[in-house]
């Protein structure tokens, strides 16, 4: 398929996103704007595991990087969600460089190693200025939040139609860039890494300087989706610095399809669900995400888009 | 410098004292080496005799000991691998390395696309066009033309070399290394790669490992013969044919 026809076929999924929040119940509408905002976090985990082929577990260093960025600049000056969301973007840019140099020296389980003792390091931070984060307990962001000013009008984040359409934005955003990066020639080289690092080496290219491209475009996208997400659901908690939030990721976008555009949102919004019915039938809710999980690697083992890409649709990107 | 003296005049490559130990065993012992512009040039040796090892020194795989190496009148001895593609020093490894999960046009993009995106927005948003011309006249002249949309891993092995040859054409090299290429084809197949390597080489200097030594004799200029890390001969290839000591360590006359 031309890259015109992906374009459209992208744009035309933003266009349903974007109806169904006049077709949504008032629940399920909250539901797929956060949904939208985790989705987000999840592309930005795909372009490292996905096109590059490295796994990290340390990735909620980056979400958390975003939401501490934003929501601490929020809650404890005059500042407001642009500034704020910059900011988040900004800490979430240098820690990935940072993280890179150090990091991008292993490969493989080494790497994974590294990228979570870092992200438990950043957890640990995040307890250590207690008095600043208040820890566990977090920040409440509601009614610190300047309403944005678009010319006239006044917007109010916490309206659930702008949620809806600030989460779509964002969303779109980053699928987007996921869409440009997969048809890129840098993102060619990223899955020639992928699949062979040292005969792209061998074909010229400074493979390290590629691994840091990726893990800085993606530490990028995974804290302007957790900077958005501390100022649309106005909450700053170290939940969002824990190990859990470093899994999440790599399960919505194992469960979606690695190393594809949309597998990261079909994941995130799967996984969601599931533990959103189980967890209204049993207190062991996490059992029924493990079975999800068991099945999806059983039957499934490319991922939800990543199978429909093998059996039917090969111009997926 | 004493050094650029010692390196000779119009050699496109040469190797100084280069030595490179692992272990306790020294594959390569202060090697001497020259090759000429435009020159088919073959490596031969019994097993262990440090061709491979000479070869991963000249093209990067591998860091030397000690000794030297020039390419092009140019101390390359520190530089590392990719940019030393980058000079034009390409070469090919013992066992086939393409990505086999890719498709074969993707395979030879990757090395077609890194001439064209030398500034930044070639890096963003390459010229497709420019890119497929590229492709396709690489694959052209392997041969496989037809095979652009095939994964390349479910290729016949014989095309995969072949594949391998043609990424290997589209860097461009100035310096062409093959590491035993005609390694598990067919005879046929030999006697087309023969000819490709030949056509090839009017426009590029190809130093080649072979253990084939019909293929050797037929195309190379000139032979170079190692033993346990140093140059035992080196001459035209009827001078090594008629070398005594050559014929007892290797040719097994």
């Amino acid at each position: 398929m031309t890259g015109r026809g992906m374009l459209i076929v992208h744009v035309a999924l933003l266009a349903l996103l974007w109806v169904l929040q006049f077709v949504l119940p008032p629940f399920h509408h909250g539901m797929v704007a956060r949904i939208l905002v985790l989705a987000a976090y999840a592309i930005g985990y795909n372009v490292l595991l996905g096109y590059t082929g490295l796994m990290s577990l340390g990735h909620a260093m980056f979400f958390a990087a975003g939401v501490y960025g934003a929501g601490l600049l929020v809650y404890y000056s005059a500042a407001g969600a642009v500034s704020g969301l910059l900011a988040g973007v900004l800490a979430g840019l240098g820690l990935a460089v940072i993280l890179g140099l150090l990091s991008l020296r292993t490969t493989g389980a080494t790497f994974l190693l590294v990228t979570m003792m870092f992200g438990q390091v950043g957890y640990l931070l995040t307890l250590y200025f207690n008095r600043i984060t208040l820890g566990d307990q977090g920040l409440i962001l509601s009614g610190r939040l300047e309403p944005l000013r678009v010319g006239a009008i006044d917007v109010t984040l916490s309206n659930p139609a702008v949620r809806f359409n600030a989460a779509l934005l964002i969303f779109g955003l980053c699928l987007l860039l996921s869409l440009w990066l997969a048809r890129s020639p840098v993102g060619r080289v990223l899955v020639a890494i992928r699949e062979n690092e040292e005969r792209t080496r061998m074909l010229g290219y400074d493979t390290f300087r590629y691994k840091l491209f990726a893990l800085v475009l993606s530490g990028g996208i995974c804290s302007l989706s957790g900077a958005a997400y501390a100022l649309l659901f106005a909450y700053v908690g170290n939940t969002f610095a824990s190990i859990l939030y470093s899994i999440y990721p790599l399960l919505w976008t194992l469960l979606g399809g690695a190393g594809t555009t949309f597998g990261p949102l079909a994941g995130t919004a799967l996984m969601s669900y599931a533990i959103d019915v189980a967890s209204g039938l049993t207190s062991a809710y996490l059992m029924v995400v493990g079975l999800v999980l068991v099945v999806t690697i059983l039957w499934f083992p490319s991922g939800i888009v990543g199978s429909l890409r093998a059996r039917r649709w090969r111009w997926l990107p | 410098m004493a050094v650029a003296a010692l390196t000779a005049r119009g050699s496109l490559l040469q190797t100084l004292g280069l030595t490179r130990t692992f272990g306790g065993l020294q594959a390569v012992r202060s090697v001497d080496f020259r090759l000429l512009p435009g020159e088919i040039h073959a490596i031969i040796g019994p097993n262990g005799a440090g061709k491979t090892t000479l070869v991963n020194l000249i093209s990067g795989r591998l860091a030397p000991d000690a000794g030297r190496v020039f390419f092009n009148g140019r101390d390359i001895t520190h530089l590392r691998a990719p940019d030393r593609v980058g000079l034009g020093i390409v070469s090919t490894s013992q066992s086939i390395s393409i990505y086999r999960r890719l498709t074969v046009f993707e395979n030879v993009a990757l090395a077609a696309q890194r001439r064209l995106m030398q500034r930044l927005a070639e890096r963003v948003a390459l010229n497709r066009r420019a890119l497929a011309e590229e492709v396709a006249a690489s694959l052209d002249r392997v041969g496989l033309g037809g095979a652009a949309d095939a994964t390349a891993g479910a290729l016949p092995y014989g095309h995969q070399r072949l594949l391998e040859i043609a990424m290997t054409l589209a860097l461009r090299p100035r310096l062409l290394i093959l590491d035993e290429p005609t390694q598990g084809l067919a005879p046929d197949e030999i006697g087309a790669l023969v000819a490709l390597i030949r056509r090839v080489a009017r426009d590029v200097t190809v130093l080649l490992i072979e253990h084939n030594v019909t293929v050797v004799l037929e195309l190379s200029h000139r032979i170079t013969v190692m033993d346990k890390g140093r140059i035992l001969a080196e001459g035209a290839p009827d001078e090594i044919e008629a070398h005594a000591e050559v014929q007892r360590v290797y040719l097994g006359a």
